[in-house]
Order: C-alpha cells, then structure tokens, then sequence
C-alpha cells in the first residue's frame, strides 16, 4: 500500500448491514483506483482567521443566561500524519450532543431537555506541535431507531483537512470504558484492530484542578508529501 | 503509525459543519457559493440529489466540493475565490445540493473538473467522485482519470449543461447504488 492511500484495513467498509442505513446507501460497486494529481495533492487552507474568539470554548460559545450544565472535560490531542509527523495550523471541528444526550438539531426528537446555554459545536486550529485543544461538557449517551433498545455511546464527531484533499477525515471520539461501545454498530463497523484508535485517554496532565477532567485523543491522517503521479 | 478510522458523519452535522446554511446561530468557514461579483471566470451553478438504492433522495448528506479557479489554480493567493465549498441536502425541499461556482479551467492537462467528496449518516466512510464537463467533449476523451473508467459508466461523472433563465446550469445527481451507480475512486 502507497502510504498515501486510505488504508482499508482499518476503515469501516461501506456496507456493513448492522447499521441498517448502510444497506441502502453503500456504493455496490469496486471503486476505481486513482491516481493523485494536483487535484489530490492540494486542498482548502483555514488558518488562525477562520476561528473566533470562543470557538474551542463550548462551554462559552452557547452561553445565554448561565454556564451550561454536565461534566466540564478538556478534550486535546495531536494531529499527526503517517509518518508521526505534527500537522500544524491545520482546522478542527467538532460536534456533539449536550450532557443530558440531545443535539440542539431540528431533526432530533430525543425526550431528553435541551440546555438553552449549550451549543455543542465548535472549532479550532492546530499549533506548531499539531496539537487542538477543546474546553467542552461531557455529552451524554442517546438512542437511536437502528434496532430495539439501540444507544450511542458517548461521543464527539471530529472533522479533520489535514495537509490536501485526501487527507479528509470525518470520525468520531469515544470515552475508555463505555459499556456501550460493544453494541454499537457505528463502532463496531470499524475493524477490530483499529477501534482503540477512536477511544481517548483519561489524562492527569490535561485535566484543571478544581474545574475539569481531561481526555487525549490523537488522530492520524495520511501523508503530505503526495508528489502527482507517484503511482504510476 | 496506523491511520485513524473513518466514521459516520450521523445525521446531526448541520449545526457543526454548515450552521449557517441550517441557520443556525454560528459562522461557518464554507457555504455552497463560492464566488462573489469579482471572480474571474464564467459563474455556473451545480445543482442534484443524492439518490440512494431505492431512488429516494437522501435529505441528510452532505457535498463538498474542491476546485481549481478560472485560470486553473489552486488556492490562488491573489483572489477572492476559495475553491472549496460545503452543503448540506436538508435545506432544499427536494434534497438538492446546489453550489454558486465557477467553472474551473484545466490543471495538468487534465479536463476541467471538481473533485467532489460525499458524506451521509449511512456512510461509515466518505466517498470520493469527480464532476466533469458536458461541453468538454474532447477535453474529456483526452482526461486520464476519465480514461480509467468503464466506458458505460463514463456519463455518471459528467454533469448535464443547461442554459437557463438563471444563467448556467450544471445538473449532476449522485446515485450511490445501481445500474446508474456514479463511480467512486479509491483516492
Ligand atoms: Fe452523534
């Protein structure tokens, strides 16, 4: 495998009929192998100044009359490439349900209460050792219509750029010691020898004293020295 | 080290992603216009649906789109023009995603193209096509990616020209299984 390539063994397939949406939205079709040209070698660029004051704040960025409620955590970690490399000034965002299990989306019909000071999304640029940083409330656990009795665990989604095109990553960030993530079939989608990459790390050094837990998570992106052509 | 997995963008993206398209109360850092009255180049509009195995139109999906400029470059430094574009199907009543663009000029050699990146709840893993042009005939019997794909399946990657009171319009609908399936790359 080129070290530019996705690396299938360790993605989800497209089909996977335990969660039952894949069934009818899964490409049936082989993909076709392409090799990158400068269309893959490059991609949108959103520095410092796509990001406001309180975007890597959640426990700000929604407020309207009070702190929001739940578990304040600090979520960090370090963007890298295949070969370990820090991505820096690179954008990351994320969103997640508030502490109770509900997302302010329209969509979401979940009986459980919204918090009028909690947005749930927000943003953030990576430094020069590739490192993001989140100050956030720990969101609660949710069902869902996949099968009866059916829960997410708790979760945030991340959505990554990295350094071009290929580099694109949507995932999701699980909590260590979820009972939930067994059952789970957006988790378990993912092969069994890389689903420990999605679950963070209790970290001493990154919680606040007297305010708030830390977690670590790291993600790892392809390569960035993609040269067009390479594959030929 | 080991690339970390790919997951479900879920249903829920729209306040994280494209808050502003949902109108949400939160910026957002690309909507689906992507030129203003200053970009060089002739303004298109794209504009489908996504449509799944049962040829229902997904309401929950969301297109990117990644381009070169009128003069085919990539992230220009002397333009306004970004070359990148998001949106979301779930503000259009037919679950159309439609982006205000420009019509890039050819890179490499290549025919002019966009490079397009889809993600849905249902998608564990986002999916990589390309949008090609109807009025570049010979341009694209010439594209070496084009070439890589079976001639019958070809047209699932060239959006439609129509010329409309609105001005240009490019039609292009994503079908995610079938015998009209678009293609996807391993990219
Ligand atoms: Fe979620």
């Amino acid at each position: 495998m080129n070290h530019n390539q996705r690396d299938w063994e360790v993605h989800p397939p497209y089909l996977y009929p335990d969660y039952k949406s894949t069934v009818f939205r899964a490409p049936s079709k082989p993909l076709i192998p392409m090799k990158h040209t400068l269309s893959e070698s490059t991609g949108p660029v959103y520095g410092q100044d796509s990001v406001g004051q309180f975007d890597n704040d959640l426990t700000k960025n929604g407020i309207r009359n009070g702190e929001p409620l739940g578990e304040r955590i600090v979520v960090s970690g370090r963007i890298l490439d295949i070969d370990g490399r820090p991505i820096k000034n690179t954008l990351v965002e994320i969103w997640q349900a508030n502490a109770a299990g509900r997302y302010i989306h329209k969509v979401d019909q979940h009986n459980a209460p919204l918090d009028p000071n909690f947005f749930g999304g927000g943003r953030c640029v990576t430094d020069e050792n590739g490192r993001y940083t989140f100050m956030t409330i720990k969101p609660g656990a949710y069902p869902w219509g996949n099968h009866p009795n059916a829960w997410r665990p708790n979760h945030i989604h991340f959505s990554l750029f990295g350094s071009n095109i290929t580099n694109r990553l949507v995932t999701q960030m699980y909590f260590p010691g979820d009972p939930l993530l067994q059952y789970d079939p957006i988790y378990q989608g993912v092969p069994e020898k890389a689903r420990h990459l999605l679950v963070s790390q209790f970290d001493l050094s990154l919680t606040q004293p007297d305010f708030a837990l830390g977690y670590n998570f790291d993600i790892v992106l392809r390569g960035h020295n993609a040269t067009p052509f390479e594959n030929q | 080290m080991t690339q970390t997995p790919s997951q479900t963008v879920g249903p829920y993206f729209a306040y994280g992603l494209s808050p502003q398209q949902y109108l949400y109360n939160h910026t957002s850092i690309a909507s689906g216009n992507l030129r203003t009255s200053s970009t060089q180049g002739e303004p298109i509009t794209i504009k489908g649906r996504v449509l799944d195995g049962q040829g229902n139109a997904i309401p929950d999906a969301m297109i990117e789109i990644w381009q070169a400029d009128a003069k085919g470059q990539y992230n220009p430094t002397d333009s306004d023009f970004k070359g990148f574009g998001r949106f979301g199907t779930g503000t259009d009543p037919e679950a159309q995603f439609i982006f205000q663009t420009i019509k890039p000029a050819s890179v490499d050699g290549q025919a002019p193209h966009i490079t397009v990146v889809v993600f849905m709840r249902g998608l564990l893993t986002h999916a990589y096509t390309r949008l090609y042009f109807s009025d570049e005939t010979t341009e694209n019997q010439k594209d070496i990616i084009l070439n890589t794909v079976p001639e019958e399946r070809k047209n699932t990657l060239i959006a439609q020209r129509q010329e409309t009171p609105e001005g240009i319009v490019y039609q292009w609908d994503i079908v995610m299984q079938g015998e009209q399936e678009t293609v996807f790359f391993d990219v």
